[in-house]
């Protein structure tokens, strides 16, 4: 059971980046549990200065922008 | 980590979709090329479609509109994706990085530098705003950035380049990055520190954060051009489209005379006016620089128009009311004082220097 955050106060990009983490661990088989974080002060306490961002078991993995599908798949399967 | 291991087939696979990806850019660059050289004549096909007197206010608006909204959303699209594929190599956190420590004054140009490459978006002020001041980045020199990134982009300089020509792309770039770093310093010296909200102020996320880059290939770097192209452009056409459709009205109804009258560079009041009314405009770059070129078309002052689009970008109310989540209403009024009067000085300059 991987705990994934999505970091990102109500953009669109962020929607879209939950979906899309969604997406791809329900195509890989991986159990995740998604969760939203959308307090800034949560979000800046995890070091990044872009949204989205993605924490998956603690660990910053993404910063900015939507990731790209591939490797997505690679920190899900990691 | 394991470096990931690629069978052969697989690689010689991947060799052929890197070409295709190359050959791709290529023959879109051409067709671009084609397009643009072709906009007088499909701009006179499209007027000629309607019912209007060549000449007559109403086709020379149409006019305007028919040559400058193929010709700004053409350029918008190559700008764009160019500054796509160059800020792949940037990043908020490397900025941040980049600037974490500096002293003010070399900070507040390393800043302003830094804002015109670094992508950014006003819906993530916030998150970016206390994750410099938290990481260590003195205020004024975050100031500086936020301040030149909006105004001074690769949109604005790009179309003003195209559309009015490199003279005042250049300009604006100099004095825009000028208001940035000035503005930044002063609010710096200020030490206004205690007027953050006080939420931030406990907020210590430290820069030894390590935000993991991937290592991007050029056809990545190609998608990540791609994908601005469709974010920024699906964003901001309609603001162009709505922008040129003003500047065309501007363009065919407005005479000439009474433009100088109102905006000339002997009516000392337009800067100040112009500022004010920039203020409350929300628009991006893209949609103010068609208006731009209309208005220095009917004879308005370098500094007048200068100052108007500075005011337009770079002092947003809706800006405003995202940093009121981190700023107190104080440092806002600040803020709007400093950089309203840095743009008021590069107004009242240009109108006497180029008189």
């Amino acid at each position: 059971m991987k705990n994934v955050k999505v970091l990102g106060s109500g953009c669109k990009r962020c929607e879209t980046t939950e979906a899309m983490v969604k997406e791809a661990a329900a195509k890989l088989g991986i159990d995740v549990k998604v969760e939203k974080v959308t307090d800034y002060a949560e979000i800046a306490r995890f070091g990044i200065a872009s949204t989205p961002g993605i924490v998956i078991d603690g660990k910053v993995v993404h910063a900015g922008g939507l990731p790209r599908a591939e490797a997505l798949e690679k920190w899900l399967r990691a | 980590m394991t470096p990931d291991t690629v069978a052969a087939p697989e690689s010689g696979r991947k060799e052929t979709l890197v070409w295709t990806w190359y050959v791709g850019v290529g023959v879109a660059l051409v067709l671009w090329g084609l397009l643009y050289s072709q906009l007088v004549a499909m701009s006179e096909w499209l007027v000629s479609l309607f019912p209007v007197l060549p000449g007559s206010h109403f086709g020379e608006a149409l006019a305007f509109f028919f040559y400058d909204a193929p010709k700004v959303l053409l350029l918008l699209t190559l700008v764009v994706f160019a500054m796509g594929v160059m800020r792949s190599y940037f990043s908020p956190e490397k900025t941040r990085a980049l600037l974490s420590g500096k002293r003010e004054g070399a900070g507040n140009v390393m800043a302003a530098g830094l804002g015109i490459v670094t992508p950014f978006c006003s819906c993530s002020a916030v998150p970016l705003f206390i994750g410099f001041v938290s990481a260590g980045v003195p205020l004024g020199v975050t100031f500086s950035f936020l301040i030149a990134a909006p105004m001074v982009n690769e949109v604005a300089l790009g179309l003003l380049f195209g559309l009015v020509g490199w003279q005042v792309a250049l300009t604006y770039l100099g004095f825009g990055l000028g208001v940035a770093i000035v503005a930044g310093w002063v609010i710096g010296q200020a030490r206004l520190e205690g007027w953050l909200q006080d939420w931030v102020k406990g907020i210590h996320a430290g820069n030894g954060v390590p935000v993991p880059s991937d290592d991007l290939t050029f056809v990545d770097r190609i998608r990540f051009g791609i994908e601005a192209l469709k974010d920024i452009v699906g964003r901001v056409w309609v603001w162009v489209i709505a922008g040129i459709a003003v500047g065309a009205l501007i363009h065919g109804y407005v005479p000439a005379d009474l433009m100088a009258e109102i905006m000339g560079a002997d009516a000392w009041w337009s800067v100040p006016a112009a500022v004010l009314i920039g203020i409350p405009i929300y628009s991006n770059a893209a949609g103010v620089i068609p208006i731009v070129e209309a208005l220095l078309g009917k004879g308005a002052a370098l500094g007048t128009t200068l100052a108007f689009m500075m005011s337009v970008i770079a002092l947003s109310l809706p800006e405003m009311i995202i940093l009121r989540k981190v700023l107190t209403l104080r440092l806002i009024a600040v803020f709007i004082s400093v950089v309203g009067a840095g743009i008021l000085a590069v107004g009242f300059l240009f109108n006497v220097l180029f008189h």
